[in-house]
C-alpha cells in the first residue's frame, strides 16, 4: 500500500464530552487506485482525511493509530516534516470552490504559491508549470487566466484551479472530499472524468471523500463505508454496488433515485444521526437498522472479514468489538 | 479611478458647505455676543459697537456667511480677535506640532494594535488573548486626559525619566525648517534636538494613541479571527506553507479591509482627542488652542479649525476609500458589477 | 473621545437586527445568557451601585461637598478624609459622590434625547426613503465629519456651561449615530417578509413603524444607548476637564479634575480619585453593554 492507515483515533473535546470523530479506521490505497470513503456528514470521512492531511486544529487531535506513507508514519512527523509532505507528496482539495481559494490573489499566484513552496524552480519557470497545470485541468487560454482572480471565474472553474493546485507538484496522494457536491451536475461528471484521467496519467493514487454513492460507482475502484466515526463496511464497488453486506449500506443503496424502477415513493433510512458525544452502547446503527437484535443494542459488533471484504454487523458474524 | 476620485472630491463640497453652515450659525446665531469677551467687562459700548463694526459683525448674517466662504475658498479665514494675526497664520503654526502627534499615535496605534490583534486572534482563549481583551476595554474606558494625569505622575513624577509638557526644551527648538521637530531636527543633523523632541512626544502620542490602539486591535482580533475561520486559509495550510505565512499572506491580507477602514475613521476622532492630550501636556497644537479660543470666544479660529479638521475627516475618508481598491481585487470603483 | 462611530460601518448594523423572535422568549433567552457573564454582571452591579448613590448621595456625604475650608485644604487621604481635600479644603470624597448624579444624568439624558431625535430621523430617512432620506443622511454625515468633541465644545461655546447646556451638546453629538442605526435596522427589517405581508393586508405606514419595525430593531438599540451612556460620561467628563462643563460651585469628575490639574506634580493624589469614578462608571457601562450585546447577538455568542 502507497498510504495505509491503521487503527486511526481523532478526538474534539467540546463542552459537553469528548466527540470520537474517527474510531480505530483502518483503509489503505494503492498508487493509482481511487478509494471512495462513503458516509452521511458526522459519520468522519472529512475528519480521516483531513488526519492525513495533519490539518486537524484543536479543539481535535488524532489520539492514536498510524498514517504510513513510504515507510514514515505522519502522525508522529512535526508541523515543519508535514509541511513538507503536504501540498507536495499529499495534496487535497475542498468541497467549497467558492471560498477555498483566496479572494485576494490572482489565482496564478495560489498555484505558483505551491510550487515555489515546494520545488527550487524559478519564478519564471513555477509560472510555465502552473500553466501548464491550468492547461492540463482544461482551462482555456491558461496564460490569460493566470492573472484572473476568484471571483472572476465560475465554480467549476474554481475546482479545476484547486486541482490544478493540488496536482502543481505531482503528488502522489490526491485527497478529493466533496470534490463536486457544490457544483452543477454537468460540472460534476466533468470534474470526475478529470480526476480519473488524471489518476491515469500521473498515476497517483486518490482518496475521494464523498456522500454521493452516484458518484462512488462513476470513478471509484474500491469503497470503505463510515458511519459515527467507524468504518461499517469495506468493499470493491462492484460488490458494495451487487451485493450490500450492512444494513446501512443497503439502505445508502436503496435511498438512490433511480430511473429504471418505478417506485412510489423512495427509501428512507428511518431516524437520525445519533448525538456524537452520546453514542449508544451497542451498533451505532442498531436504532435506524431494520435488522436490530437484541444483542446489536447491548455489544458493538467487530469489523471482519468476511471473503476478501470486511463488514460489522452481527448478521455476518458474531465477534465482538474489543477496544470500545 | 481618477474618475472616481474626482466624483468623490466634487461630492465633498455640500459636505463642507454644510459643515460651514452648521458651525457659523453656532457661533454667530446661538453664541452669545464676543464684544464683551474680547473686549473685557469694562468695556464702553462705544467701543463694542467699534469693535463688531470693525470685524463685520454688524451685517446682515447672510451676507457675513457669505463674506466667510469668499475668503474661506481663498484660505482667508479672517483675523482672530485678540492678536489680529491672519486665522490661517495662527493655526498653520500650530499645526505641525498637531500633525506630529497624530501620526506618531495613529503609527503607534496601528503597529501595537495590529500586532496585539493578530497574536490575540492566533492565540485565541490563551492569557495573551485575555490580556488583549482587558487591555482594549480598559482602552476605551479610561478618559483620555486621565490617562495622561497618570502617566505624567508615573513617569514624571515617580520615574522621573520623561519631560511632562511642550515639545521641546526651548534652547534646542530648530529654527525654520517645517515645523515638524523631528524632521527638523533631524535634517539639521541636531540629535541631541531630535532626542529630546521624541523624548517629549512619546508621553502625549502613547495617551493619544491608546484608545485608538484598543480599538484597533479589537477589530483586528474580530476581523483575523473571521478571515482565519475561512476555507482559504484551510487551502493554504494544506499547501504545505508554513504558519507564519498563512496567518499573515492569507489570514491578515483579507482581513485588512475593516482595520484599515477603522484607522481612517480614527485619524478624525485622534484629531478630536488631541484637544484633550494636548491640553493635558501642554502642547503647542491647535486641539489646545482651540480650547483657550472657545473660553475667549475667539470665534474665526475656531471656525476655520472645525473647517480644516473636517476637510481631513472626508479627505480621510476618501483615502480609506481607494486603499480599499488596492486590497481588495473585488472592489472596482466607477466600473459596474457583473 | 467618543468613537463608536467605528462600529457604524454599515454591515454590523444591518445583521444585528435580523433575527425575530417574541418578545418575550427573546428577553429570557438574554438574561439567561447575561446570568453567565461574569463581567457583564460586574458591570451591572456597579451600575446599580452608582445609581443607588446618584439617589441617596447628597444625603450620605461625610461634609459638605462644597463648603470651603481653608485652613483643611491640600490634605492627603487619611481617616478623616478618605481622598484628601482638594486646594479649596473640599473633601474631594464627598465631591466624588455627589459627582455621581451630575455623571449619570447627564449620560443617561443625553443618550435619551439623541436616541428620541435620532429614531425619529432615522425612522423617517429608512422608512421613505428617496429625497428625504437622502437630505437626513447628508445632514447626518455632515455631523459625523466633525469629531464628536470638538462639536461638542463647539456646542458649548455657542450655548455656555450648565448641565442642561451640556445634556444638549453631549447628546447631539450622537444624534447621527443613532439615526444610522435606526436607518439600517430598517432597511434591513423593511425587506423581510412580515412587513411586506403587513403592508399587504393593509396596515398604515405609522403602525407598520410602531408595530412591526420598532419592536425588531430595540435589541440593537439597547445595546448602543447601554454603550452611548458610557460615550456620554467620557464626553461629560471630558467638557467639564476642559472647563465647558458645569457651572462652579457644581461637583463634577471631569471639572474636579480639570481645576487642579496644574497642581498635578505637587499634589498628584488629588487627580486619581475623580479619573477612577469616571473609569469605573465607563467600565461598568462598556462591561455591560458588551454583555447585552452578546446576549442578544446570537452569532457572537460561539
Amino acid at each position: 500500500m502507497l498510504l495505509e492507515v491503521e487503527n486511526l483515533k481523532t478526538e474534539f473535546k467540546v463542552k459537553r464530552g469528548t466527540v470520537k470523530a474517527v474510531n480505530n479506521v483502518s483503509f489503505g490505497v494503492e498508487k493509482g487506485e481511487i478509494l471512495a470513503i462513503v458516509g452521511e456528514s458526522g459519520s468522519g470521512k472529512s475528519v480521516s482525511s483531513l488526519s492525513v492531511m495533519g490539518l486537524i486544529r484543536d479543539p481535535g487531535k488524532v489520539t492514536g493509530g498510524k498514517i504510513m506513507f513510504h515507510g514514515e508514519n505522519l502522525v508522529e512527523k512535526t508541523k515543519k516534516e508535514m509541511n513538507k509532505i503536504r501540498g507536495d507528496k499529499i495534496s487535497m482539495i475542498f468541497q467549497e470552490p467558492m471560498t477555498s481559494l483566496n479572494p485576494v490573489y490572482k489565482i496564478g499566484d495560489q498555484i505558483m504559491e505551491s510550487i515555489l513552496t515546494h520545488t527550487d524552480l524559478s519564478k519564471a519557470d513555477a509560472r510555465k508549470t502552473a500553466i501548464k497545470m491550468l492547461d492540463l485541468v482544461g482551462i482555456p487560454s491558461p496564460e490569460q487566466r493566470m492573472e484572473d482572480y476568484p471571483h472572476q471565474m465560475s465554480g467549476g472553474m474554481r475546482q479545476r484551479v484547486m486541482i490544478a493546485m493540488a496536482l502543481s507538484c505531482n503528488p502522489e496522494v490526491l485527497i478529493a472530499d466533496e470534490p463536486t457536491t457544490a457544483l452543477d451536475v454537468t460540472i460534476q461528471a466533468q470534474i470526475l472524468e478529470l480526476i480519473d484521467k488524471l489518476r491515469n496519467k500521473i498515476g497517483m493514487a486518490v482518496l475521494l471523500i464523498t456522500h454521493d454513492l452516484g458518484v462512488v460507482a462513476e470513478t471509484a475502484d474500491r469503497v470503505v463505508v463510515m458511519y459515527c466515526g467507524r468504518i461499517v463496511e469495506q468493499a470493491d464497488v462492484k460488490d458494495i454496488f451487487t451485493d450490500p453486506l450492512h444494513p446501512y449500506t443497503k439502505g445508502l443503496l436503496e435511498s438512490i433515485p433511480r430511473m429504471e424502477e418505478d417506485r412510489d415513493r423512495l427509501f428512507m433510512i428511518k431516524g437520525v444521526v445519533p448525538d456524537p458525544t452520546k453514542l449508544p452502547k451497542g451498533c451505532s446503527f442498531a436504532d435506524r437498522c431494520e435488522n436490530c437484535m437484541e444483542k446489536c443494542k447491548e455489544h458493538m459488533p467487530a469489523l471482519v472479514d468476511v471473503g476478501g471484504r470486511k463488514v460489522r454487523c452481527f448478521l455476518h458474524s458474531d465477534e465482538e468489538e474489543v477496544d470500545v | 479611478m481618477i474618475k472616481y476620485i474626482i466624483k468623490r472630491l466634487l461630492m465633498l463640497i455640500p459636505v463642507l458647505i454644510g459643515v460651514s453652515i452648521i458651525v457659523f450659525f453656532l457661533l454667530r446665531v446661538c453664541a452669545p455676543d464676543p464684544a464683551p469677551v474680547v473686549l473685557g467687562q469694562h468695556a464702553t459700548e462705544a467701543s463694542m459697537q467699534e469693535w463688531r463694526e470693525a470685524n463685520g459683525l454688524n451685517e446682515n448674517i447672510v451676507v457675513q456667511y457669505v463674506n466667510f466662504i469668499k475668503g474661506a475658498v481663498t484660505g482667508d479665514f479672517g483675523e482672530s480677535y485678540y492678536t489680529n494675526n491672519s486665522v490661517l497664520n495662527e493655526i498653520g503654526s500650530r499645526f505641525p506640532a498637531t500633525i506630529e502627534i497624530a501620526i506618531f499615535a495613529i503609527i503607534v496605534a496601528t503597529v501595537f494594535g495590529i500586532l496585539i490583534g493578530v497574536v490575540a486572534a492566533v492565540k485565541k482563549n490563551s492569557i495573551i488573548d485575555n490580556a488583549s481583551m482587558v487591555l482594549s476595554l480598559v482602552g476605551v474606558s479610561i478618559p483620555i486626559f486621565w490617562l495622561g494625569i497618570l502617566f505624567i505622575i508615573l513617569f514624571v513624577k515617580i520615574l522621573g525619566w520623561l519631560p511632562a509638557s511642550g515639545r521641546i526644551d526651548s534652547m534646542l527648538r530648530p529654527e525654520g525648517g517645517t515645523g515638524f521637530y523631528l524632521i527638523d531636527t533631524l535634517v539639521q543633523g541636531d540629535f541631541e534636538a531630535f532626542k529630546n523632541a521624541l523624548w517629549h512626544l512619546i508621553l502625549p502620542g502613547v495617551t493619544l494613541a491608546l484608545y485608538t490602539l484598543a480599538i484597533i486591535s479589537r477589530m483586528t482580533r474580530s476581523s483575523m479571527l473571521d478571515a482565519l475561520n475561512q476555507d482559504y486559509i484551510r487551502t493554504a495550510r494544506s499547501k504545505g506553507i508554513g504558519e507564519g505565512k498563512v496567518v499573515l499572506k492569507h489570514g491578515l491580507r483579507n482581513a485588512l479591509m475593516p482595520i484599515v477602514t477603522v484607522i481612517g475613521l480614527q485619524f478624525g476622532s485622534l484629531l478630536g482627542g488631541a484637544v484633550l492630550t494636548e491640553t493635558v501636556f501642554a502642547w503647542p497644537g491647535i486641539g489646545s488652542y482651540t480650547v483657550e479660543c472657545i473660553t475667549k470666544s475667539d470665534f474665526p479660529v475656531i471656525q476655520a479649525v472645525v473647517l480644516i479638521i473636517a476637510t481631513i475627516f472626508v479627505l480621510m475618508n476618501l483615502i480609506v476609500d481607494i486603499i480599499y481598491a488596492f486590497l481588495d481585487p473585488r472592489i472596482k470603483y466607477g466600473k459596474r458589477e457583473s | 473621545m467618543a468613537s463608536k462611530k467605528v462600529l457604524a460601518a454599515d454591515g454590523a448594523d444591518v445583521q444585528e437586527a435580523v433575527h425575530i423572535e417574541k418578545p418575550e422568549s427573546r428577553f429570557k433567552a438574554m438574561w439567561d445568557t447575561l446570568k453567565k457573564n461574569k463581567a457583564a454582571l460586574f458591570g451591572l452591579f456597579v451600575i446599580i451601585i452608582l445609581v443607588i448613590i446618584a439617589i441617596i448621595g447628597p444625603y450620605i456625604t461625610p461634609y459638605d461637598p462644597n463648603s470651603q475650608v481653608m485652613k483643611e485644604a491640600y490634605q492627603s487621604p487619611s481617616a478623616s478624609h478618605w481622598f484628601g481635600t482638594d486646594n479649596l479644603g473640599r473633601d474631594i470624597f464627598s465631591r466624588i459622590i455627589v459627582g455621581t448624579r451630575v455623571s449619570l444624568f447627564v449620560g443617561i439624558a443625553a443618550v435619551a434625547m439623541s436616541l428620541l431625535i435620532g429614531t425619529i430621523l432615522g425612522s423617517i430617512a429608512g422608512y421613505f426613503g428617496g429625497k428625504i432620506d437622502a437630505v437626513i443622511m447628508r445632514i447626518m454625515d455632515m455631523m459625523l465629519s466633525i469629531p464628536s468633541i470638538l462639536l461638542a465644545i463647539t456646542l458649548m461655546a455657542a450655548l455656555g456651561k450648565g448641565i442642561d447646556k451640556a445634556i444638549i451638546a453631549i447628546g447631539v453629538v450622537s444624534i447621527p449615530e443613532y439615526a444610522r442605526i435606526i436607518r439600517s435596522s430598517i432597511l434591513s427589517t423593511k425587506e423581510n417578509d412580515y412587513v411586506a405581508a403587513a403592508k399587504v393586508i393593509g396596515n398604515s405606514d405609522r403602525r407598520i413603524i410602531f408595530h412591526h419595525i420598532i419592536p425588531n430593531v430595540v435589541s440593537s438599540i439597547v445595546v448602543r444607548a447601554t454603550l452611548g451612556i458610557s460615550t456620554a460620561i467620557l464626553d461629560t467628563a471630558a467638557l467639564g476637564f476642559l472647563g465647558l462643563g458645569v457651572q462652579p460651585p457644581t461637583a463634577e469628575w471631569g471639572d474636579m479634575l480639570g481645576r487642579v490639574r496644574s497642581m498635578i506634580l505637587v499634589y498628584p493624589y488629588m487627580l486619581i480619585f475623580p479619573g477612577l469614578a469616571i473609569t469605573l462608571a465607563v467600565l461598568a457601562f462598556n462591561l455591560f453593554g458588551d454583555g447585552l450585546r452578546d446576549a442578544l447577538d446570537p452569532k457572537s455568542r460561539s
